[in-house]
């Protein structure tokens, strides 16, 4: 019996060797040579510093930027170490006042906008840190974006055409606007937010 | 639903379907020792590992010596498992410093429990609890180790039918072995490259901090994930890197990247059917199997894809958009990416359970009712729809085994498989393995409804069982009859409100983790052993075909009934009266 037994620890030490360190150091090694911006996490650089991830989603909340989805990462939303969907059920009360505080808060800030609101604007996402909207949503904010900065609602729109994506390989996915580019280029394209006169 | 939604779903499963058949032939041809396109390349690393572990590679094993090895690989997996988290404070790659005070002996009891039966339920958040190595070393060489090992299963249960009056199934440390150096980790290399070009990290970083654009301060948490990412997937693990799992940007950076995770998740168990039919000599057999599972497969993803197209009434009367329109998914986005959509999110959330995969790229916890019963009633079926790698072929057989025992009663002829007598071992072995799990689901659920602790005490911290849910009603309870199906179902993916992380669910879902995988194991290597002993009888007239339309109907028909008849009390008090709750809108 100890014939079958036996090489099961003697496996198992043998695969930790080759599967669990060999195999990622290997792997690490070749993504580091060959995609050194995805491996490290596609930082994005603005003057000369790094100021987040193109795919993950940072908190924004002032006017003259576009803001994310809601986020339940961490207590204060967008936390990168603690990504975490709201888990809230479709008939948890919690969920429909959040939504509903969420409706009636956008329709403050937004009151040039009288659309219908896009189902991903004012719902938690899965991991709490996506970087997307959907190009309805970013449409919907354009209007305070563009009074904020002082720009035409055009400019503000043509940007959001300029940063929408399509689907993947034109039929994976959905549309989508990442919300830090657009928001980097909305601050290279027209005037710092602190510049604006109030 | 959208054409574009749609079109998306035929592509993934004729993908599926292209790949059955090289990838299956290839696949019987490593089982049967032949040489394949890979051995000048490997042959070298299959041999180095029989020396390493001292296996003798032309000896075969009767049905138990092939279950013993199997219970010797798990625990000695279980006992290194273990033994690496509570130490992970002591070992290398820890730039965030995580210790022994972050994994507690239940939690890791949990976890190891969880990553050897192929569960991968997850009690804790990967990116706060554990160290890199710890994930590398441990959790991911589990990964293929479990997955390698349900491949063995399967393939000896195979060789039950295939043979005729032999002692032996095999060998379990061979075919354990030739599953990992031939089919997991070629395609493993492949793929964790392509995740990576897709912007899934692979680094052994510390967390990095940046002043975001705002000014505010965001950590962003790094590590080895495609390496780890990839088996995940391909071995239907599901154990996210981070807390968000398929969801979060890292893991699973674009829509391509997720059409990649999924046709990973069903490949290997789309091919295996081929390779079934390959082995027993007959592929008709392995085409009418892969034929059952495209159906329910695309029953469970349109209902879900409906259901969560059509959202939650409650929401659309706050003024949110349901309906899709060129510029945003509409649909019930709560606990979805915006990349994904709905499509893709009902479509993910129908693979990984269908298979027992359980990796996520939404929350099923925000699932509208009926939309998170898809997800729910594929686990119960025992994850035959494609299934686990291994496990999905093995259980189907099980499904074979009563299919054809029915038919036989409606007949009254002694029924018969690939030319086997079909007895009373194998289906007292077979319905063995259905209680087992039935069991398990509803006893662990109905104990948890209703058992109290005190409260601060060690057992259940919150007090009752109950208290740890994030949500009340009747999706309260689906979050309870979710976890412990999961479990029971070595799947892994979670109605995550639920706090699981206390000694008692630690436990009880740990157990329901060892009876789901072992109990249902164990009678199938038993089946396996007596169907090799017995001889093959020539088909004749009153021979029933197992390769045509009316034994696929009989097939799925089996599936669907067993699964309903057992489950729908339960499912009753959970999803389906959550439906017409949500639709008269009650909250609670």
């Amino acid at each position: 019996m100890w014939q079958q037994i036996l090489p099961g620890l003697r496996i198992k030490i043998f695969l930790t060797v080759l599967l669990g360190v060999v195999y990622p150091l290997a792997m690490t090694g070749i993504s580091q040579l060959f995609f050194p911006h995805q491996a490290n996490g596609s930082l994005v650089t603005a003057g000369g510093k790094v100021i987040g991830s193109e795919l993950i989603g940072q908190s924004f909340t002032k006017p003259e930027y576009f803001q994310g989805r809601p986020s339940n990462a961490g207590a204060n939303g967008y936390d990168a170490t603690a990504s975490s969907g709201y888990n809230q059920g479709p008939t948890n009360k919690k969920l429909a006042d959040r939504v509903k505080a969420a409706v009636e808060q956008f329709r403050k800030d937004n009151p040039d906008y009288h659309g219908p609101i896009p189902a991903d604007l004012v719902t938690g996402s899965a991991s709490g840190l996506d970087p997307h909207l959907s190009p309805d949503s970013a449409r919907a904010q354009a209007a305070r974006v563009a009074k904020a900065r002082g720009v035409s609602l055009e400019q503000v729109r043509e940007l959001i055409a300029q940063f929408t994506e399509g689907p993947d390989l034109g039929v994976l996915g959905e549309p989508r606007v990442n919300v830090l580019r657009l928001n980097l280029a909305l601050n290279q394209r027209f005037a710092k937010p602190q510049a604006v006169a109030k | 639903m959208t054409s574009i939604g749609i079109l998306q779903i035929a592509i993934f499963l004729a993908l599926i379907l292209i790949c059955a058949k090289p990838l299956g032939a290839y696949m019987a041809r490593v089982f049967e020792g032949e040489r394949t396109f890979l051995h000048p390349g490997l042959r070298w690393l299959e041999v180095l590992t029989y020396k390493a572990a001292g296996i003798k590679e032309d000896v075969e094993q009767k049905w138990t010596h092939y279950t013993a090895s199997l219970l010797s690989f798990s625990i000695f997996g279980f006992v290194i498992l273990y033994l690496l988290q509570r130490l992970q404070g002591f070992l290398p790659l820890n730039p965030q410093g995580f210790g022994a005070s972050n994994v507690n002996p239940d939690l890791a009891f949990n976890t190891a429990t969880s990553f050897v039966t192929n569960t991968n339920w997850q009690g804790y958040s990967g990116e706060s609890t554990l160290s890199y190595f710890v994930q590398m070393a441990g959790l991911a060489v589990q990964n293929f180790a479990s997955a390698a090992a349900g491949i063995a299963v399967a393939i000896a249960l195979v060789r039950g039918f295939a043979r005729q009056e032999k002692k032996t199934v095999g060998n379990f440390w061979v075919d354990v072995t030739r599953a990992t150096v031939y089919v997991l980790l070629p395609m493993a290399i492949v793929g964790a490259l392509l995740f990576v070009s897709q912007g899934v990290v692979q680094n052994f970083g510390a967390y990095t901090e940046v002043a975001t654009v705002e000014g505010g301060k965001q950590v962003i948490a790094q590590g080895p994930v495609a390496s780890q990412e990839v088996i995940k997937q391909l071995g239907t693990n599901g154990g996210g890197f981070f807390n968000g799992n398929s969801s979060h940007p890292f893991e699973n950076p674009t829509p391509l990247s997720n059409l990649l995770q999924m046709f990973l998740i069903f490949v290997i168990p789309g091919a295996l059917t081929y390779t079934f039919g390959k082995m027993v000599g007959d592929t008709r057999q392995g085409w009418a199997i892969f034929a059952a599972m495209s159906v329910m497969f695309l029953i469970g993803v349109f209902v879900c894809y409906e259901f969560e197209q059509a959202g939650n009434p409650i929401l659309s009367r706050l003024g949110l958009q349901t309906g899709a329109t060129a510029g945003q998914s509409g649909g019930n986005m709560e606990g979805k990416e915006v990349r994904f959509g709905i499509a893709n999110s009902a479509l993910f959330a129908t693979v990984t359970t269908d298979a027992s995969c359980g990796a996520v790229n939404a929350m099923h916890d925000s699932f509208t009712p009926i939309g998170g019963l898809v997800p729910l009633f594929n686990m119960m079926t025992g994850e035959v729809i494609f299934g686990g790698v291994g496990a999905g072929l093995y259980g189907i057989l099980l499904y074979c085994i009563l299919a054809v025992f029915i038919a036989g009663l409606m007949v009254g002829r002694t029924p018969e498989y690939l030319g086997k007598k079909i007895e009373q071992k194998e289906v007292k072995m077979a319905m063995l393995a259905v209680v087992a799990t039935a069991f398990s689901i509803l006893f662990f659920t109905a104990v948890s409804s209703v058992i109290s602790f005190p409260e601060k005490g060690y057992w259940n911290p919150p007090g009752a069982a109950a208290a740890n849910l994030n949500n009340s009603g009747a999706h309260g309870f689906g979050e309870i009859l979710y976890a412990y199906t999961s479990a029971t179902a070595n799947n892994g993916s979670a109605f995550a409100g639920i706090t699981a992380n206390t000694p008692w669910y630690d436990l009880t879902l740990g157990l329901a983790m060892w009876i789901g995988r072992f109990l249902f194991l164990i009678p199938l290597l038993a089946a396996a052993g007596s169907l090799a002993a017995k001889k093959k009888i020539p088909a004749t007239a009153g021979t029933f075909p197992t390769h045509g339309p009316l034994f696929v109907g009989l097939l799925v028909g089996t599936v669907l009934i067993v699964g309903a008849l057992t489950f729908f009390p339960a499912l009753s008090l959970g999803p389906i009266v959550e439906h017409y709750l949500m639709h008269s809108g009650n909250l609670f």
